[in-house]
């Protein structure tokens, strides 16, 4: 497959955001996903975040594992550095591009084979370890790429498309996110990008690990009757407990919301979660009532999306190791080297 | 005694023989230092179990005013300490040696040889008369057996008494303690024993201005001056101290003085591939990365060794090797990771390797490979060995050139972007193989990329065409070719005469080589020795090799894994290359040198140029 060139055509009238960008300067490459697949949905909510957000593209690094939701990086903001890593292992190449750089913000992109299986582990520790980035699974419960083999977060009971019945437990990854320690656990659907954009958004501007799971089906061998993921299956069993509005610092809408029926919640640089209650009384608050609430619902055949969890008090992995401001790709050598009378005052007491 | 005793002055090996756990490594290295103090170069190894506690662990200390800095083999003293390996000890002892034992409960006269010399002091008994507390009791017998020595072997009470005032400066009762231990251990043997004995130890100016210090200490403190702000890391031995070591110093150099926050970020990772992935995320955002790692480590990381050669990011990777394969002999040492690096991963991958041959190129090297993985965009490996990493060495002071700049590479800047410079991620701009290359976030709308594993054109879009594939792989050995003349020159070393016998070698082998050079010599035999610092070798080993009608190859492994490199890069005739293995986990000595070369060329009946036949040839 060649790479494809995205025609340059832009409408004069094209909004513009309070940097001067329009949504095209957030696209990417063309997509080579199947037609109609929920993954190009979720690109383009990420598009309309940063846009939204007033994010300059550059400011951005996006890192992805392997398969299909791990090509998608290549689709949305081509002035960002992408890195297209190995399958399962995007989290530890994420992890040393944070620590050498801090002060740009870090989208890993992966999908239910490389987060829930060979990439168990490392997504496990990026979250415990306070990662200051946005996780998204494009959670399909699928291998597409090889062509329909079940992932470790399908259902069990659910059917492929040749009819073959899943007998494993699934992987519930919001649930050991939640567990694990990720300050801001979402649930999604791709298909809900009214839901979703706003998540993602609350994502990009929170400071510390935030965990979004994006139920997003795949059209060519996980969107039949008998599959738990598929379009159909989701919108009849989606139940969203708030829905999230994000406003940043500089904006004062605030009093345009009702009171009562709002949770507010601020994070680290000033910008405020509105949360919107829909018909449950969720606390986003109790990291052990969301994952309980999270298995109840499962058990009755509910996928619960929306914002699950958050806290904005917890302290990311720059915090913990005590780094300097600056980004460490940016100490000059006399920040780095101790210099020569430092290694003979060494060697003095080597003798 | 049947034998006669061994006299040697400043030149004998001695032998400690511990319980792993008790405490007698700070005690067994304040000897070593003594004998430094007294200018005379000592070689001290470990030899230890892979255990915590209980099992049995020697230490040995070669003494050597000629400088030999390799492991000899024999021992001619033994301080035999640990009674699970009492009969293995004694045996040890070389005819007409020492033994020397802790007497408070005595042993029957037929555990003793009658062709070694037999020194017994009461150590338990004398401890638990002097100390109450058990930890006590133990630590201090092992500083009394230290100064037993220093009377038996005549050497200065003050160097080893000025050394504890050194170490433990500030805390006097520390000192007093230990001096007093030391006194009472010295005092006992000059009251009871014949000292000094046959083995003694005088003051020389052999030391110099050297320093001892481990090869992994020297690694980690390379790493700092080298510029690496990012570590991941698993711990394995032999390797770990590599990593403390760099914290350490990290601690005491990169600490901001205004606010006391770090100018690092060391990550104990989870697992090796997660160490060598976060390694390779900070090379990919221009940060120096480096991780610390051994064999099996090496083997869990080699998907991504492939990732980041071909997808072009700098990193390095120090490879404290040991015996293998599968977990082999953790703590033993070998070089049989050379292979496994140099065509890390899957596909045709070819590695940067460099090679120090003591704690100083530790040091030297580590930092050097910074540079050259940036110059290269490409990991580069530093392979050193327990032996090397793990053991305290006499070597070469560190030094620094404050003039030297880090060498970035072929960093694209805003500026360059700005002014309208093409910039292809894989373009081959200069001819070299070296593309250049932009850090994320270094300018709003170009130089922004996609780094993949998969193929790619110049401009690093996605590509399945066969000449894009094509090209890459040529540019990818153009570069390798590039490397080969900024890798470390091999170091030739010509005999005293002429001859058309050469040897190889790399690594910790070196003191062992320049020692057997020394013998073979001695017995006519002359070769000229190169030593390999650096992977792709350089024309020189080449030339070296066609120049001579034979050279061996010596390494620390069972397959000769620098003889098939040799023989695979330069496509030479395998029949010149002979082998000289040794693999049983043990420091390769010069006597096993020297012996399988003597061998070898009596087999082959080749007689160096101009010179009578050999002793060895009979």
């Amino acid at each position: 497959m060649t790479y494809l060139a995205k025609p340059k055509l832009l409408a004069a009238d094209a909004p513009r955001n309070a940097l001067g960008y329009t949504r095209r300067d957030y696209e990417g490459a063309i997509s080579t996903l199947c037609a109609g697949c929920g993954h190009d949905s979720i690109s383009a909510s990420v598009v309309q975040a940063c846009f939204d957000l007033d994010i300059e593209p550059h400011k951005v690094a996006k890192l992805s594992g392997i398969g299909c939701s791990s090509k998608t990086p290549d689709y949305f903001l081509g002035n960002s550095h992408g890195f297209n890593s190995v399958h399962g292992r995007m989290p530890s190449v994420l992890t040393g591009a944070a620590l050498a750089n801090r002060n740009l913000l870090y989208l890993g992109v992966s999908g239910d084979g490389d987060s829930a299986s060979i990439g168990i582990g490392q997504f496990a520790h990026a979250m415990r370890r306070g990662v200051n980035m946005t996780y998204i699974v494009e959670n399909n419960g699928v291998y597409g790429l090889t062509k329909g083999q079940f992932s470790a977060t399908a259902d069990k009971g659910s059917k492929s498309k040749k009819g073959v019945v899943n007998r494993d437990n699934p992987i519930d990854l919001a649930t050991l996110a939640l567990q694990l320690g990720a300050t801001y656990v979402a649930r999604s659907f791709s298909g809900d990008k009214e839901q979703l954009v706003p998540l993602i958004k609350g994502a990009l501007r929170h400071g510390g690990p935030a965990f979004i799971d994006v139920i997003s089906p795949c059209v060519t061998f996980n969107n039949h009757a008998g599959s738990t993921k598929s379009y159909d299956y989701v919108r009849e069993h989606n139940a969203a407990v708030n829905r999230v509005d994000v406003i940043l610092p500089k904006a004062q809408i605030e009093a345009s919301y009702p009171p009562g029926s709002l949770r507010r919640v601020v994070q680290h640089d000033g910008s405020i979660l509105h949360l919107r209650k829909v018909g449950v009384d969720y606390d986003p608050a109790d990291r052990i009532g969301a994952m309980n609430y999270l298995q109840e619902r499962q058990a009755l055949g509910e996928i619960v999306t929306g914002l699950l969890y958050v806290d904005s008090s917890g302290q990311d992995m720059h915090a913990n190791l005590n780094t300097v401001e600056k980004a460490l790709n940016q100490l000059g050598d006399a920040y780095l080297c101790p210099g020569s009378k430092a290694l003979e005052a060494l060697n003095a007491t080597l003798r | 005694m049947t034998t006669p005793a061994i006299q040697h002055c400043n030149d004998f090996v001695i032998k400690f023989a511990n319980v792993n756990g008790s405490g007698s490594a700070s005690a067994n290295e304040l000897f070593a230092r003594a004998i430094i103090r007294m200018g005379v170069p000592v070689a001290p190894r470990n030899i230890f179990p892979s255990n915590i506690q209980g099992l049995p662990t020697w230490y040995e200390v070669r003494v050597s005013e000629a400088g030999w800095l390799g492991a000899r083999g024999g021992c001619d003293m033994m301080v035999a300490m640990n009674p699970q390996t009492w009969d293995r000890d004694v045996a040890a002892i070389d005819p007409g040696g020492y033994l020397f034992y802790d007497s408070t409960k005595p042993l029957p006269p037929s555990k003793f040889r009658d062709d070694i010399t037999v020194l017994g002091i009461p150590l338990t008994a004398m401890c638990n008369a002097e100390y109450e507390d058990a930890r006590q009791r133990q630590l201090f017998k092992n500083i009394m057996y230290v100064g037993a020595l220093l009377a038996l072997l005549d050497m200065e009470f003050a160097s080893a008494e000025q050394l504890l005032v050194d170490r433990y400066r500030g805390k006097d009762q520390l000192i007093t303690a230990n001096v007093n231990a030391l006194r009472l251990g010295y005092d006992y043997a000059k009251e009871h024993l014949p000292c000094p004995i046959g083995l003694t130890v005088k003051r020389a100016d052999a030391v110099g201005d050297r320093i001892m210090v481990d090869g992994n200490s020297a690694c980690g403190l390379g790493a700092v001056y080298g510029g690496a702000t990012v570590a991941g890391w698993y711990p394995i031995t032999p390797s770990t101290s590599v990593i403390e070591a760099f914290s350490s110093y990290c601690r005491k150099f990169r600490t901001d003085p205004d606010n006391g926050r770090a100018r690092y970020a060391i990550v104990q990772a989870e697992d090796e591939l997660a160490s060598i992935g976060m390694v390779i995320g900070a090379g990919w955002n221009g940060a120096r990365a480096f991780t610390a790692t051994s064999g099996p480590g090496i083997s869990l990381m080699q998907e991504f060794f492939g990732l980041a050669y071909f997808a072009e990011i700098p990193a390095v990777i120090v490879d404290v090797q040991r015996g293998s394969p599968s977990t082999g002999m953790p703590t033993r040492t070998q070089q049989s990771d050379l292979l496994s690096c140099a065509y890390a991963s899957h596909g045709d991958t070819r590695h940067v390797l460099l090679f120090p041959q003591d704690a100083y190129e530790c040091f030297s090297l580590t930092a050097q490979a910074f540079d050259l993985a940036e110059r290269l965009q490409t990991p580069v490996f530093v392979l050193s060995d327990l032996d090397i990493g793990m053991n305290e060495q006499l070597c070469a002071p560190f030094d620094w050139d404050d003039s030297r700049r880090y060498d970035r590479g072929k960093l694209m800047s805003y500026d360059e972007l700005e002014a309208g410079k093409d910039f292809g991620r894989y373009l081959d701009v200069d001819g070299d193989g070296i593309p250049y290359r932009t850090i994320p976030g270094t300018h709003p709308t170009k130089g922004a990329y996609f780094t993949r594993g998969t193929t790619r054109n110049p401009y690093a879009k996605y590509s399945e065409t066969g000449a894009d594939y094509v090209y890459n792989m040529e540019r990818l050995r153009r570069k390798f070719n590039t490397a080969k003349d900024l890798v470390p020159a091999p170091v030739l070393k010509k005999a005293e005469q002429p001859t058309h016998v050469g040897v190889i070698y790399y690594g910790s082998t070196a003191p062992a080589m320049a020692e057997a050079g020394a013998l073979l010599a001695a017995d006519g035999i002359h070769v000229d020795t190169l030593r390999v610092r650096g992977f792709p070798f350089s024309d020189t080993v080449m030339q070296f090799i066609a120049e001579r009608d034979a050279v061996f190859v010596v390494e620390q492994n069972e397959s000769a894994q620098l003889r098939s490199l040799l023989i695979n890069e330069g496509e030479i005739d395998p029949k010149k290359l002979v082998r000289v293995l040794h693999y049983d986990g043990s420091p390769i000595t010069a006597r096993f040198i020297a012996g399988k070369i003597a061998d070898a060329l009596s087999d082959r009946k080749v007689s160096p140029i101009g010179q009578p036949q050999r002793k060895v040839a009979s």
